[in-house]
């Protein structure tokens, strides 16, 4: 799924300059960041509640390479500057976390347990 | 459904670029103007000595028009030399604004026919530029050199880790690397995980590879941000593995076994707000490693280490 596809359908806000036609193979929604690094994947998306900067680290690390903000929130500065360096996208939705990840699950975004494991184990 | 997520066609560079760079970036900033006041004769001079095609008509460094070689060519025929240029000139101007994407660009060149578009400044709307097809290519050429050139040099750089150790003649050679991480330090947590990591990438260690080994990194570099009064990190580099060892000096850790357990948690409130401190730290190392040893004495500190083969 397109990003500019998703921002349609959350009606969402672009944060950072990013790339419209960046394809999103998977989407997973969590404010736990450990979890996310157990089982986010690769060129995923994260919608989570969180905006510190350990987001960006922790999506860099396990590969995400978009993040939603639901339920309204701005990161901070530090945040945005971070991702931008680690040409992460950022948007920001006013939809709580369960209805942004139904109205994009209901569009055909698989999540991460539908796609092959690409983690060894 | 699986199948259908390997096969998505890739975007085109060229494609991409255009949706990632800016229009400020092709556009030509010395951009020459008239006043509405001046003759069809000053547009003659401008367009035949500089070789353009087209020139913006400007009053009090607003915008008011634009006049093309196609409008001197008609007055050139019908004799309107003299003519006053607000007379002449195409007062309905298409513009473009300086941080739209270069895109935008493309579309209204296929859109309208017309051979440059004046740049607007998106706030105070003043005339900053004048963009034509050629800046366009120009532009869009210059960027593929560039990505042509990080590609060559990311190709040179990969795999060096490995020949670096065939090369050097041992019986056993490592690389090593220490990285400090401060206790307490929680806005700063994740950034040593993130040097290690581009070092990792310019050794030419595969994604998937890298991705196990900082998913571990990073876990541990939250534990001591978060539980201890600092640390150190370090990661020691050899033919066949990586082997990362973290060492801090207390308070340790008190049932190790229960420590394992995922979703045990001694986290504070403030960490858990943050997103951490779910009891999955310990877990997530174990899991992402292949080999692991945790050894703490309490008041003493605690001593973790991981190595993951490649």
């Amino acid at each position: 799924m397109k990003l500019k596809q998703i921002v349609k359908i959350l009606e969402a806000e672009a944060i950072t300059s990013m790339k419209v036609d960046l394809d999103i193979k998977i989407g997973g929604g969590s404010d736990l960041m450990s979890d996310v690094l157990f089982y986010a994947k690769p060129e995923s998306m994260l919608l989570t509640g969180l905006t510190n900067i350990q987001v960006v680290y922790t999506a860099s690390t396990a590969g995400i390479i978009a993040i939603c903000f639901v339920r309204g929130k701005k990161p901070p500065k530090e945040t945005i500057e971070l991702a931008e360096k680690k040409k992460i996208a950022l948007i920001t939705t006013s939809l709580p976390m369960f209805e942004s990840c139904g109205r994009l699950y209901k569009k055909g975004l698989l999540g991460t347990s539908e796609v092959e494991g690409v983690s060894k184990k | 459904m699986k199948g259908r997520v390997k096969h998505l066609p890739r975007i085109q560079k060229t494609q991409q670029l255009a949706y990632e760079l800016k229009i400020k970036e092709a556009m030509n900033k010395k951009v020459l103007t008239l006043s509405p006041e001046d003759t069809m004769l000053d547009v003659k001079k401008i367009l035949k000595n500089r070789r353009i095609s087209g020139i913006p008509i400007v009053q009090s460094k607003k915008l008011v028009g634009i006049v093309s070689i196609e409008d001197l060519i008609r007055c050139l025929s019908a004799g309107l030399m003299n003519e006053k240029i607000k007379n002449i000139m195409t007062a309905k101007v298409v513009a473009l604004f300086s941080d739209e994407p270069l895109v935008h660009a493309i579309n209204k060149f296929d859109r309208y026919g017309f051979g440059r578009f004046p740049v607007l400044d998106h706030d105070t709307g003043k005339l900053v530029g004048i963009v034509t097809k050629k800046d366009i290519i120009q532009c869009l050429l210059r960027a593929l050199e560039i990505h042509y050139y990080a590609q060559e040099s990311k190709r040179k750089h990969r795999y060096r880790a490995d020949s670096l150790f065939k090369e050097i003649l041992s019986d056993w050679t490592t690389l090593t690397m220490i990285y400090h991480v401060k206790g307490g330090d929680f806005k700063k947590a994740g950034e040593q995980s993130d040097r290690l990591k581009e070092n990792l990438l310019k050794l030419g260690y595969s994604d998937e590879y890298i991705r196990r080994l900082i998913i571990a990194v990073l876990e541990a570099e939250m534990n001591l941000a978060i539980f201890t009064s600092g640390g150190n990190i370090i990661m020691q580099i050899e033919r066949g593995k990586i082997t990362v060892r973290v060492v801090d000096h207390g308070p340790g850790i008190l049932d190790i076994e229960l420590a394992m357990q995922p979703g045990y948690s001694t986290a504070p409130d403030f960490v858990r707000e943050l997103g951490f401190g779910a009891g999955m730290g310990l877990p997530n190392i174990k899991n992402c490693t292949d080999e692991m040893r945790l050894e703490s004495i309490v008041g003493k500190g605690t001593n973790l280490e991981f190595c993951i083969y490649n």
